[in-house]
């Protein structure tokens, strides 16, 4: 694909990331979502604060031209001006002609994101404006010229001792610098004079009000107050997407935004002024009169109200840029935002605002490092459907310029319904159901085959697979085979349809033939359905509409079972979050209703049964075997790993379990060249749990296809499904 | 087990590592003297038979601001789950003696605790619309983690220190 950095180049850039900055952004960020989790546990109403916020955002967004109106007409009530720019070239000519108005040569920051986007500092210096940024972190990277890796934290890449190298190289101060307590008393020093120099104090909005014209600053340095207090002239640029209706509206934003970031219940100052404020100026030596003051308000469109007309990326305005989708992250942990972030934002969301602000190429280089593993969804507190802008936005890049290009040619030759230049390593992985098909079909041959050097060789030439993974074994006959023709319980209790996935059809049939033992065992009759393919694999390399015909496959096949009041049972828990979750984006909204009520996971239907009267002793004997369990990510966000664990307890496991959330294999995105390193190094923690003294003698549970395959990789010892490990002898 | 609001806030005090007194208001100069490391800068409290200690500056230049030691300025609300109290800014300059100094002393009245940030801006709302007012909401101490390690007292004051004046 021409325009595109190769694989392996990716694979270098992201390697050397990893080597210069991995360590220091995963402790940080590890450490944030560490905070995440206490702070919000101590919020007696956490569910229904992101409910209140989400609504307020949905409906300011809705009402966004009228709350334009209404902020102008209120900020000019209070004696300042607003400019609504158009687009980066548009905002920064009316700040220069600001900066001119108030014969300004000096400017102090505080961090604003908006400003990033739009350039100020770069635009104002050629202009022969001296600007200063004042948060610490920005002041780091303004000195050492690199630009932020986090929303929040932005220069979280660099450690202490290196932010020390910066300064004794570019300051050369009188004593050495080595604790944090040195370099902020130092960095404190250095900016006092030059807030006090400046003409004009530039800063950002977390939220502006639309009743009262009150703007609201999350800090916690102190830097943001002091840059409007001490100059005469106060300019904020924030973009338009900031506006909410009322003061009583901040609440749920200013209890979660802290917690839900950096895992700080409340940051140091919410600051909420109503410019011009009413402090005295500082007047030489004497303190003058507050009404001397000026504020001018920059409103930023640049593409904003463009999203707000776009179905999809419309979410991402809703964002409140806290950072938690970034620190959730597994593969962010590890690269952070110089990897996994576009010119200007980082994270998970950070598709949505590069594609929305610079049209989607912005987001082209980063984008395939969401695996949609779902752990932010539960993060956002505003519930953003993350990983579906990934999807949208990668969709969207595969059919390049034209939406509506299909080479029919192509679209008979390969089963999807995706554009004829699609990367052909998207294409494999998407459309896997039909190679296990394949594969499967023509056993041993075509795993001696996918084994064999030349083979590996020209799958990582082709495909882009790294030749450093195994390829999975398929088996010959499949699930549905052996199940066709079994005897039923007698009596059955209940009746399910078990949709038995690409993989348990497959190759892993293993853990197919146990789910169906453990059903039977319990008094249920299992019927197979004839489809296997979720959509899941097309859905992860962002072909939806080939996904959607899987969904709608699904909903052919399953919809006379759940018309014969069957259940639906599942084994892999990425494709139960395709009928759980994501079918809402691909079938109408009865039919999703109707799959995402009726399904389960194995082991959560198991555990229903052992609650309505089903006997435990029908099932295995763990005997107390020590056992270490990985649950999976999206399993996570489900909220069913707990299932699993009560059952493998109950039945006499010894068991430990894994703290890590994402195992870094996630479907495919492991198995591709470029991103083995960071797959791996997202599993290193994984592996570190479970080779301690306590955990390495255990024997490995995963629940996931791919957590399985990235534990063998990992461990050099083979993991089991836990339904293997609960099912009965036939 | 329902605490007070001034028990529960001056648990969250405690929990944010800010300093806590209480007294009364004949007592607040005397209270303040013990507290205040010199050069303090202060504004006049409105309330009634409250008095600043002579040596508090209050009517305070730009420089005798800037390099203040203590800052003495009153908060108008106070959020007991949180532990935060609600700066004012006004034309005598509570904003940039609360901000300048090493240490920040709060003046609070206990009646002016609020249990929670529903209730808060429940006042709030309202307040701003109609004198289209400032408010800081701060929580402890000025602090960053930019340098690698938690460090209190960056561009804001390094010590909070609440006084409550019991009603």
């Amino acid at each position: 694909m021409s325009g595109k950095t190769s694989k392996r180049a990716k694979a270098a850039k992201i390697r050397d990331v990893l080597d210069t900055e991995g360590a220091a952004i995963e402790s940080n960020t590890q450490g944030f979502n560490d905070g995440r989790y206490e702070s919000v546990a101590d919020l007696e109403n956490y569910e229904a604060l992101k409910d209140e916020a989400r609504t307020i955002k949905e409906d300011a967004i809705e009402r966004l031209p009228e709350l334009i109106d209404k902020l102008t007409a209120t900020i000019e009530e209070n004696g300042g001006t607003v400019y609504l720019a158009d687009d980066a070239a548009d905002a920064n000519a009316h700040i220069e002609s600001l900066l001119d108005d108030a014969d300004a040569d000096n400017v102090a920051k505080s961090k604003s994101m908006t400003t990033e986007e739009l350039g100020v500092n770069e635009h104002l210096e050629r202009a022969g404006v001296d600007v200063v940024e004042t948060d610490l972190g920005e002041w780091v990277l303004q000195v050492a010229e690199e630009a932020p890796s986090h929303l929040v934290a932005p220069a979280i890449h660099k450690s202490r001792a290196e932010i020390a190298e910066l300064f004794e190289d570019h300051f050369d101060p009188d004593v050495p610098l080595e604790t944090a307590e040195d370099l902020t008393n130092f960095a404190r020093e250095q900016l006092a004079d030059q807030i006090a120099a400046a003409d004009v104090g530039m800063t950002g909005a977390n939220f502006l009000t639309a009743d009262s014209g009150t703007m609201a600053l999350v800090t916690s340095e102190g830097n943001a107050r002091k840059t409007v207090a001490s100059a005469d002239t106060h300019i904020a640029v924030a973009g338009v997407e900031k506006i909410l209706p009322s003061v009583e509206d901040l609440q749920p934003f200013v209890e979660l935004i802290g917690r839900s970031g950096t895992g700080q219940d409340i940051t140091s100052y919410i600051s909420l002024l109503t410019p011009p404020i009413d402090a005295p100026t500082f007047d030489g030596d004497h303190l003058g009169d507050p009404d001397d003051r000026e504020f001018h308000l920059v409103l930023v469109d640049n593409g904003r109200m463009a999203m707000r007309e776009d179905d999809d990326l419309r979410e991402t305005l809703y964002c409140i840029r806290c950072s938690a989708c970034a620190n959730s992250c597994a593969n962010f942990q590890q690269v952070g935002g110089h990897a996994f972030g576009g010119e200007t934002y980082t994270g998970g969301i950070a598709t949505g605002w590069e594609a929305g602000i610079g049209g989607e190429e912005a987001a082209d280089e980063f984008n395939d490092l969401c695996t949609g593993c779902s752990r932010c969804t539960e993060a956002c507190p505003v519930k953003i459907d993350i990983p579906w802008i990934n999807t949208v936005v990668r969709d969207r890049l595969n059919r390049g310029d034209d939406p509506g290009a299909f080479d029919h040619l192509v679209t008979g030759l390969t089963p999807d319904e995706e554009p004829a230049g699609l990367d052909l390593q998207k294409r494999f992985f998407g459309n896997f159901a039909t190679v296990a098909k394949l594969g499967s079909a023509f056993t041993p041959v075509s795993n001696w085959a996918a084994a064999a050097p030349p083979s590996r060789w020209i799958a990582e030439k082709l495909l882009g697979v790294d030749r450093r993974r195994e390829m999975p074994t398929f088996t010959r006959g499949t699930l549905r085979k052996w199940a066709k023709g079994r005897e039923s319980p007698a009596d059955p209790e209940r009746e399910v349809v078990l949709l038995a996935d690409t993989y348990t059809n497959y190759m892993h049939v293993e853990r197919g033939k146990a789910a169906i033992r453990t059903l039977e065992a319990l008094d249920v009759d299992v019927h197979v359905a004839d489809v296997t393919e979720s959509g899941r694999a097309a859905l992860s390399q962002g072909m939806v509409e080939t996904a959607r015909d899987h969904a709608e496959d699904v909903a052919d096949a399953l919809e006379p079972h759940l018309d014969a009041g069957r259940d639906v049972v599942m084994v892999e828990p990425s494709d139960l979050a395709m009928l759980r979750d994501d079918y809402r984006r691909l079938l109408p909204e009865e039919t999703f209703d109707r799959l995402s009520t009726n399904s389960y996971e194995i082991l959560e239907y198991v555990y229903g049964l052992l609650e309505n009267g089903a006997d435990i002793d029908a099932l295995a004997d763990g005997e107390g075997e020590e056992i270490a369990y990985h649950s999976h990510c999206q399993q996570r966000t489900l909220g069913l790993a707990a299932h699993t664990e009560a059952i493998l307890d109950e039945v006499g496991y010894d068991m430990v379990t894994s703290e890590v959330e994402c195992c870094g294999m996630a479907g495919s995105f492991g198995f591709k060249q470029q991103y083995y390193d960071v797959s791996m190094a997202v599993g290193d923690d994984l592996a570190e749990q479970f080779t301690t003294p306590e955990t390495a003698d255990r024997r490995v549970v995963a629940s996931g296809t791919s957590c399985h395959d990235q534990l063998t990789d990992l461990l050099d010892r083979p993991a089991t499904h836990p339904v293997e490990l609960v099912a009965p002898e036939n | 087990m329902n605490k007070s609001p001034l028990d529960q806030f001056t648990t969250s005090l405690g929990e944010i590592e800010a300093d806590w007194t209480t007294t009364g208001p004949d007592s607040l100069e005397s209270t303040l003297t013990g507290r205040i490391e010199s050069p303090a800068v202060g504004v006049d409290m409105s309330i009634d038979g409250a008095t600043l200690p002579e040596v508090v500056e209050t009517e305070p230049d730009p420089e005798t601001i800037r390099t203040a030691a203590t800052g003495i300025t009153p908060a108008s609300l106070a959020i007991a789950e949180y532990g935060s109290v609600v700066l004012e800014s006004d034309p005598d300059g509570s904003e940039l003696l609360s901000l300048f100094s090493g240490t920040h002393i709060v003046v609070l009245e206990q009646s002016d605790i609020v249990g929670s940030m529903a209730d808060a801006f429940g006042e709030l709302g309202p307040r701003l619309r109609e004198d289209r007012g400032d408010a800081i909401v701060a929580t402890g101490a000025s602090a960053t983690s930019d340098m690698g390690a938690l460090v209190r007292g960056v561009h804001g004051p390094k010590d909070v220190h609440v006084v409550i004046v019991e009603s």
